[in-house]
């Protein structure tokens, strides 16, 4: 434990992370049957950490859920797997091909990207273990649908959120009260930034995927809505006719389904590194590395309205 | 000021503050201006509202669109909710809460303000004190802002004129003055500014050289950060109850919950409501760790010397610091939901950790925040704010919200939907 010096003036990040594990308990103490949504992600990763400051030196008062899109990079499902084991919890996993081999969720191509289809999955596993709650490492940062959504977010009997009808929510009390059927989201990281995550990991010196790290890569570059991206080149994402695949030094921001996420040119191979870097990001996070917001300026609400996360 | 050369400075705690007033007044010009000169724009968020500007065939980059959110906003070219923005100085956080100044907006701005440290409101140096100006004063008031800052905005419209800042100045403290007392000790800081043009916001500018004060921006780096003012009493909601029973920890009962105000030691002779038991703290932990003290903001885990019976929204005080514990009790109300409060009906009443059912006993009046005028009142609609008398069904432990902003608000609940219909400030 870090020698804190507990009779002084909080700094921002004990705020936040003190803000956080009082999100958690009220989850524990409001909820019959919660769970948490980890994905091996950084956010995630700094949840458990959360959790384990919250429950400790109890178990945590829910399991891991992951939903598996099939399409993760194995560094992150096999930190996912690591962390499971270290800490001893529950990790439950439901995959989107199950969902696709019963026919509830359809792609339009085989090669269509996969994380708008993960809410299918998600749904049915809240419905199999009848959760009435789902935590989630969501931040109001990443992104302006997200930026007006409650830190207990209520979604109705078909998983969705409704943006004008949100339950007001003032001070910290919270409202986690639900029929059967009804689902609330909390989101414990809501008021942190990339820049307090990466400052959170460094402090408590959080084990990462190594993707999130500068490693060499062969990527193509790609126009999005907001300039050049670079895609990654793996087996499910192969370059095209014409591509011009280049190797080159990159981590990632962000780790999501393969054929969405894209990751940026770095020399960044350490976590103080990267806070350097970015502390000097001249672009935002999801605009650097998300595919699957580009393609509209309401890409994320409309994907929150049908049960996403 | 870049960013890599802020960094070392970064950890100096963290501010939530609120600006009140409407599109007209240019306040989400002054929220973009703010983060435009912190350099906390990115650049991909500032092509993106260029684009918009354009199709919209502004001429300027309308800073304002930063804080337009939701689509069904766009479209109708309003705030419908509040938006909550980030950004840091590289000495200090700020959380920024954008309440919108159209309809609901009673109910907005009182969710904004009751997270709020310091609220900014803003006046258009041509219109002066306006009805919504009022009501923006009101319910910070209300709400127990403790720091007030009134921004002239457009001073470049009036001329830069000392003459006119201080006229609206002397009209805002009359209306303050009727507040109450307690409005003598917030005592709104005045600035005038350009949000336009930027000048007082960040930089000082050339045109206001009669202005000795401090800019916006200097007056909320300097503001006590959240949490390091207020009541000094020991004020610890019992959120959860740890009991692991695994071989390693087969005695351990831990109290966990978050130091709502005051401090805490170990060895500290303590009282658990509403029981009335008294027992002293051996041990506060955070995670594995213990330490002797933990002051307001923490969350921690208490252990204590006898093993008494404690759950969940018991609060833990200190013997000679005891709250009132009452069943029944008087608060300002603010009606939030889109049924009439029912007076025939129970509700459910949420305070700290704890939740009670709760009826109306009487409206005792309602509040014009427009123009403080209290009228009588036999039912209350949406946005309406009334002093009312509400009968518990057992009892809670509470403080005045004057006192303590955490265990003197409740929200009303409505259990027939769940719904969030009202909240309180117990007078």
């Amino acid at each position: 434990m870090t020698a804190v010096a507990v009779g002084q003036p909080l700094s921002h990040l004990e705020w936040l992370e003190s803000e956080a594990i009082h999100i958690l308990r009220e989850v524990a103490g409001q909820c019959a049957n919660p769970a948490l949504l980890f994905s091996g992600g950084k956010d995630s990763i700094c949840l458990l950490r959360l959790a384990e400051k919250a429950f400790r030196p109890g178990r945590f008062p829910f399991p891991l859920l992951h939903i598996d899109t099939g399409h993760n990079y194995p560094e992150v499902i096999a930190c996912r797997d690591r962390y499971a084991e270290m800490l001893g919890e529950r990790l439950i996993v439901r995959c989107l091909d199950d969902s696709l081999a019963r026919g509830t969720a359809v792609l339009k191509s085989p090669d269509e990207a996969r994380n708008r289809h993960q809410s299918v999955t998600l749904l049915e596993a809240i419905a199999e273990f009848e959760f009435d709650a789902c935590i989630g490492g969501a931040r109001r940062d990443e992104e302006k649908a997200r930026a007006k959504e409650r830190i207990f977010s209520f979604r109705d009997e078909s998983g969705q959120w409704d943006p004008k009808a949100q339950r007001p929510e003032l001070w910290d009390i919270y409202n986690a009260r639900t029929c059967k059927g009804e689902n609330i989201r909390a989101f414990p990281i809501s008021n942190w930034t990339e820049m307090d995550v990466w400052r959170y990991i460094e402090r408590e010196r959080l084990e990462l995927p190594s993707i999130y790290f500068a490693h060499r890569r062969p990527v193509v570059r790609r126009s999005g809505r907001q300039g050049t991206l670079l895609a990654p080149v793996t087996w499910l994402t192969p370059a095209g006719k014409g591509d011009r695949v280049e190797q080159l030094s990159v981590r990632f921001r962000t780790v999501g389904d393969i054929t969405c996420t894209a990751p940026v040119e770095s020399d960044a191979d350490s976590v103080g590194k990267i806070i350097a870097e970015t502390a000097l990001a001249t672009v935002s996070e999801r605009g650097a590395t998300r595919l699957d917001d580009q393609a509209s300026e309401a890409a994320m609400e409309q994907r929150k309205m049908a049960g996403y996360f | 000021m870049s960013a890599i050369e802020r960094l070392p400075e970064f950890d100096n705690g963290l501010l939530r503050f609120l600006a009140c007033g409407s599109v007209d007044d240019g306040k989400s010009t002054l929220i973009g201006r703010l983060l435009f000169d912190c350099k906390a724009i990115l650049s991909d968020t500032l092509s993106a509202i260029t684009r918009s500007s354009q199709r919209r065939g502004l001429e300027a980059v309308d800073l304002s669109l930063l804080t337009d959110g939701l689509q069904a906003e766009r479209e109708q070219g309003i705030t419908i909710d509040v938006a909550y923005r980030y950004f840091t100085s590289g000495r200090r956080k700020y959380i920024v809460a954008d309440a919108p100044g159209h309809e609901q907006y009673t109910r907005n701005m009182v969710t904004a303000a009751s997270t709020a440290d310091l609220a900014v409101i803003l006046i258009d140096a041509r219109r002066g004190v306006l009805t919504q100006t009022r009501r923006h004063a009101c319910i910070a008031h209300l709400l127990g802002i403790p720091h007030i800052v009134v921004a002239v905005n457009k001073i470049d419209l009036v001329g830069h004129s000392r003459e006119r800042f201080e006229e609206i100045r002397s009209h805002y403290l009359q209306f303050a003055e009727r507040l109450g007392s307690a409005a003598a000790r917030f005592l709104p800081h005045f600035i005038p500014v350009s949000a336009l043009n930027g000048d007082m916001v960040v930089e000082r500018g050339d045109k206001l050289d009669w202005y000795r004060g401090a800019t916006l921006f200097e007056t909320l780096e300097s503001t006590p950060s959240a949490r390091s003012e207020g009541d000094r009493r020991l004020r610890f909601p019992v959120q959860y109850v740890c009991r692991p029973q695994s071989p390693e920890h087969r005695d351990f009962r831990g109290y966990m919950g978050r130091i709502e105000s005051g401090a805490v030691a170990v060895g500290d002779a303590v009282l658990v409501l509403p029981s009335g038991r008294e027992t002293r703290v051996r041990d506060i932990r955070i995670m594995d760790g213990s330490v002797p003290y933990a002051g307001a903001g923490r969350s921690v885990t208490l252990l204590m010397e006898d093993a008494i019976d404690i759950s969940r929204g018991d609060m833990i005080v200190r013997r000679e610091e005891s709250p009132r514990i009452v069943k029944e009790f008087e608060a300002m109300l603010c009606w939030l939901g889109e049924a009439p409060l029912d007076p025939k009906r129970k509700y459910l009443l949420r305070h700290t950790t704890r939740e009670v059912q709760g009826q109306l006993v009487e409206i005792g009046h309602r509040l014009d925040i427009n123009t403080l005028e209290q009228h009588t009142a036999g039912r209350l609609l949406t946005n309406d704010i009334a002093r009312v008398r509400f009968r518990l069904a057992s009892a809670l432990c509470v403080d005045s919200y004057g006192q303590n902003r955490s265990t003197g608000a409740f929200v009303v609940i409505d259990g027939s939907n769940n719904h969030t219909v009202g909240a309180g400030m117990i007078l």
